[in-house]
């Protein structure tokens, strides 16, 4: 009888181990590419390092759908996920992330730039995107964002995002609406039709592209002589593999991303500790050295190399005529814009 | 020997010559694509073009040196190991009671049976990615596992089957009258003239679950990449031409098992040819 | 009499009891197979199914507005008693915050009425006292406008057809009545043309290239027609994505194929072969050619040649023959062929979405971002229900004439 009690604790604990050594694993998702290196090395490795935690890390493109299945069906194996300001907004109204407890954080939400704009965010990131170009291959580099729209003076296929997204916005101050009435004009269906428009000029010498990673590969390839692209995978290129390409600082839209904690998360303590990390001054500072982008947390600034500063798209250099996105209108207006555009682009 | 028949007219002859040539070149078609690719694989340049400067393994050695391309080739033999030996199990049993001409509604049953082979698979994988959020099986092995296992499945109750055709029941009735349990005269008198068909349809349901993505990109999180989702994202992001090197790896992988596929078709093909009745 | 026919029916009711004894084993057999489809893959696929229709949202969040909403004529703006429901309601929508669902469901109806809603709502708890109605329109003027009242009373119910109507480009007016959307957003009827269209392109590509290469190899000699088959095999076995890969690497503007374009001087510069419609009719066409040719081939196998030569010793001539005698009795091969590869194609994903361009997207991609991206899941399962009636309806056709055991596998 007690051999058999013994053998069946055995047993018992064989099976529990596994399952509490998978409980202590905290899941956090990011973005995959070189952002997703850059997370690794900025926060996964060093906090796994300090604290003896596990992190599991995950990639994705933004597909809230699977976050949205977890919670509501009560199965959530992420915890922290790593989203823009738009997919922030919608999930934190529908409650799909949770409110952020900045006392038990213990990080100061003054210090973060736009921590204000969402319940549920501690901001990590400022991207941009930009128009980028093979320094080669234009004989004079553009200066102005009508670069994109002027076929006369640049010729060929240009990459643009498969999404209205940014490309609405630059349509419009393309076609000489001001950057600070952009969303104003695109509130109003006529504004949105100049849009279209302006975009229908460029539209047969548009490749589109989805992932990150496409932009620099499709300038490696000579495919177009201008892409829309993410600032910080254009830098990559130019530092990691030596590509020949610069970014237009003009008419940048810069927007923000940040780290949501899954609504029902199964290892919340151990998801603040994460983010508390991930929001260290010190830490932002590091993930500068792997990729350009503006850290979210304003006191990173003087902790960052010199080097890299000129390239970050908040650099005060470039942002002369760089503008936020208003993540308010597209969280109202994306499922339609997009409709339209999907149309637009099909046919 | 390829001559056309005797009776042909001259303007029969331009034809089968003509069909001939035309068939070369769909048979070409055919192929080229896939011989087209393998060669690239082994490109010292990093562009798919020929001709290649020189030869170089180095897509090769980027393969099994990433973790991330070696990780997601052990989870998919993995996974289509556990797969083939459920749907193995279950489809030949399956196909051991449909076997029954008399069966009422047999096909009908046949008809539901093998429905998840052509059902839209993108419709597999959302109502699978619906339903399975309920029972915590999103991200999970065994998830993808049940999912691979309706996939494959119908494969295994195809090649079973086919090999049942003429198959009489009374062999089995008589290796029970003359004293066997039913299951050693299942043992000794039905399997195994029905193993050519359960390994065929095993290695069917082995490169279903191996090749499968759609499911994959749904239903697999964390640290799931399988192979065939890895070369997805790699497609997708236009990274390197490892991709090309894991798509030979895959081209080879298959091939083998399905040629051994084929043998065994044909074996029991034969086998059934000298079986009096 | 009676006494002969005794054992006859003991032998029958014997009879009858193995029968039902073998059924019953079969039965048994069958079972769990049977059963794990049903668990597995059937039941998903019905409650994908329910999802195209139902919809409790606005039921569930909006109770009192919707019951208020029943006693309303439709004209104009509804009375104090319909505003204070309201104002009920979102004090239990801010309670267990659902302030977003209503947003997001209303949105799909009113462009833009999203964040308008969710304001709303926050507004709602600090009005204190009745009448309601000129506060409401005071916080936001939607109220005091009929569209969203007829929306909310439209899609009150738990089950709704907006979903299955939007996959049709149909919507309905605050008049309750079903018109089309407008020119800028119909976008579903042409996805589900374009995928009719292009299965259709490939089924018919795949029979002018399959039924001569099978008419020559099924007469070809044995020995040589086997070897030659593995060319038709080796393709049939390797998976869907190695070969979209190939041609995506075949495509590319400095691939393969430009490049050997460009080498022969066919042309200056590279074609866009890459993200076109050409390419993925070319890719679609590469992988199902075989699906089309083996049935045909396998008939063609088992037409005895003697009916050629009775026809062309009967006087017949070549064309005349092959017209009235082989042809025919190839339907059925050309049948079985065809009806897969089109049910087949139907269903593509991965091809177009790797190698197509943004007007070669076909239903199943649109599901995926109606998913993924668009985060709709009554409209992914509205769209999934379409496309799984049409192909239900070929694959019937094809069980019943076919008989889908009879697919060959190789």
């Amino acid at each position: 009888m007690k051999i058999r009690m013994f053998a069946a604790a055995l047993l018992v604990a064989a099976i529990s181990v596994p399952v509490l050594a998978q409980q202590e694993a905290l899941t956090v998702v990011s973005w995959g590419g070189a952002y997703q290196d850059s997370v690794r090395k900025a926060f996964f490795e060093p906090f796994m390092k300090e604290t003896g935690a596990k992190v599991i890390e995950e990639e994705f493109n933004g597909e809230i759908a699977k976050v949205r299945a977890m919670v509501e069906t009560n199965n959530v194996t992420w915890d922290v996920v790593e989203n823009d300001s738009m997919t922030t907004m919608a999930a934190c109204a529908e409650g799909i992330v949770e409110k952020i407890d900045w006392a038990k954080l213990g990080l100061n939400r003054d210090e973060f730039i736009s921590a204000d704009a969402s319940e549920c965010v501690v901001p990590s990131i400022l991207y941009a995107t930009v128009v980028a170009y093979d320094t080669t291959k234009l004989k004079e580099p553009p200066t102005s964002i009508t670069a994109l729209f002027d076929l006369e003076k640049y010729p060929g296929k240009r990459g643009l995002q498969k999404s209205p997204f940014v490309n609405l916005e630059w349509a419009l101050i393309a076609d000489g609406v001001a950057a600070k009435d952009v969303y104003d004009v695109l509130s109003t269906p006529e504004g949105v039709d100049r849009a279209f428009a302006k975009l229908d000029s460029i539209k047969k010498d548009a490749i589109w592209w989805e992932a990150g990673a496409q932009p620099p590969q499709m300038l490696v390839d000579g495919q177009v002589v201008l892409t829309t692209a993410w600032n910080g995978r254009i830098y990559n290129a130019v530092e990691k593999d030596k590509k020949p390409f610069a970014i237009l600082w003009d008419h940048q839209a810069l927007d923000w991303q940040g780290w949501n904690v899954v609504t029902g998360a199964k290892n919340r303590e151990a998801a603040y500790k994460f983010i508390a990390f991930a929001g260290r001054a010190d830490r932002q500072a590091d993930q500068t050295n792997y990729i350009s982008y503006g850290p979210g947390n304003k006191n990173s600034i003087p902790n960052i190399n010199p080097d890299i500063l000129p390239h970050l798209p908040t650099n005060p250099e470039n942002m002369k005529t760089g503008f936020i996105i208003n993540a308010q209108f597209w969280a109202d207006n994306l499922d339609t814009l997009r409709e339209r555009f999907n149309v637009w682009v099909a046919q | 020997m390829l001559k056309p028949p005797p009776y042909a007219m001259p303007v029969e002859r331009l034809l089968f010559y003509a069909g001939w040539a035309f068939t070369a070149l769909v048979l070409l078609f055919l192929v080229a694509p896939i011989l087209a690719v393998i060669p690239l694989s082994f490109n010292a340049e990093p562009y798919f073009s020929y001709p290649m400067p020189g030869l170089s393994l180095q897509w090769y050695r980027d393969f099994f040196g990433n973790e991330r391309w070696t990780g997601a080739l052990m989870l998919s033999v993995r996974l289509a190991v556990t797969v083939t030996i459920c749907a193995t199990i279950l489809g030949t049993m399956a196909a051991l009671g449909l076997s029954r001409a008399s069966l009422p509604f047999r096909s009908a049953v046949m008809g539901v049976l093998l429905l998840p082979m052509i059902v839209p698979v993108i419709i597999v994988a959302v109502a699978v990615f619906m339903a399975f959020a309920y029972f915590g099986l999103i991200g999970t092995f065994t998830g993808l596992a049940l999912a691979h296992t309706a996939l494959a499945a119908p494969f295994v109750v195809i090649t079973v089957t086919s090999t049942l055709t003429g198959f009489d029941w009374n062999l089995h009735k008589a290796a029970q009258s003359l004293g066997a349990t039913p299951f050693f005269a299942f043992r000794k008198v039905v399997l195994p003239l029905i193993l050519p068909g359960v390994v065929a349809g095993a290695i069917f349901a082995f490169v279903i679950s191996f090749d499968e993505v759609v499911v994959a990109l749904f239903l697999a999180s964390a640290e799931q990449r399988t192979l065939p989702k890895q070369m997805f994202s790699g497609i997708r992001e236009m990274i390197s031409p490892t991709i090309t090197a894991a798509a030979t790896i895959q081209v080879f992988f298959s091939i083998c098992l399905l040629v051994g596929a084929e043998l065994l078709r044909r074996r029991s093909e034969r086998l059934r040819n000298v079986q009096p009745g | 009499m009676l006494q002969a026919s005794r054992p006859a029916g003991v032998l029958q009711r014997q009879f009858a009891a193995a029968e039902r004894r073998a059924h019953g084993r079969a039965l048994i057999l069958i079972l769990p197979l049977f059963l794990f489809v049903l668990v597995t893959f059937a039941a998903p696929v019905v409650f994908l199914l329910t999802r195209a229709a139902y919809d409790p949202s606005i039921a569930d969040t909006l109770p009192r507005t919707v019951a208020s909403l029943a006693r309303w004529d439709g004209k104009e703006t509804p009375g104090e008693e319909t505003y204070a429901a309201l104002v009920a309601d979102f004090r239990q929508v801010a309670d267990k915050n659902t302030a977003a669902f209503i947003g997001k469901r209303l949105n799909y109806e009113i462009s833009g009425v999203r964040s308008k809603v969710i304001a709303s709502v926050r507004k709602s708890l600090s009005l204190t006292s009745p009448p309601y109605k000129e506060q409401m329109i005071a916080a936001d003027k939607i109220w005091g406008e009929r569209p969203i009242w007829a929306k909310i009373k439209q899609s009150g119910g738990a089950l709704t057809d907006h979903y299955l109507l939007r996959s049709l480009d149909l919507e309905r007016n605050v008049d309750n009545e079903i018109k089309r959307v407008p020119a800028s957003q119909a976008i579903y009827l042409s996805v589900l043309w374009r995928t009719f269209y292009i299965s259709a392109l490939v089924t018919l590509i795949t029979l002018l290239l399959a039924y001569p290469v099978a008419l020559v190899l099924a007469h070809a000699p044995e020995r040589i027609a086997n070897i030659l088959m593995i060319f038709v095999l080796v393709p049939f076995w390797t998976s869907l994505l190695v070969r979209t890969t190939a041609w995506f690497v075949l495509l590319q503007d400095n691939g393969p194929i430009n490049e050997t374009l460009q080498f022969l001087n066919l042309s200056d510069a590279p074609l866009k072969l890459i993200f076109s419609r050409f390419g993925t009719v070319t890719a679609m066409t590469h992988i199902q050619l075989p699906f089309t040719l083996l049935p045909i081939y396998g008939v063609m196998k088992g037409i005895s040649p003697s009916y050629m030569r009775a026809a062309r010793s009967l006087g017949g001539g070549p064309f005349y023959s092959f017209r009235r005698i082989y042809l025919p009795l190839t339907m059925p091969g050309i049948g079985a062929g065809c009806l897969l590869t089109f049910i087949l194609c139907l269903g593509y994903y991965i091809t177009p979405a790797l190698v197509g361009g943004a007007g070669d997207q076909m239903v199943s991609g649109v599901i995926a971002s109606a998913l993924n991206q668009e985060n709709n899941w009554g409209k992914a399962s509205a769209l999934s229900a379409i496309l799984l009636v049409v192909t239900m309806a070929l694959f019937f056709v094809y069980n019943r004439f076919i008989g889908i055991d009879k697919v060959r596998l190789g």
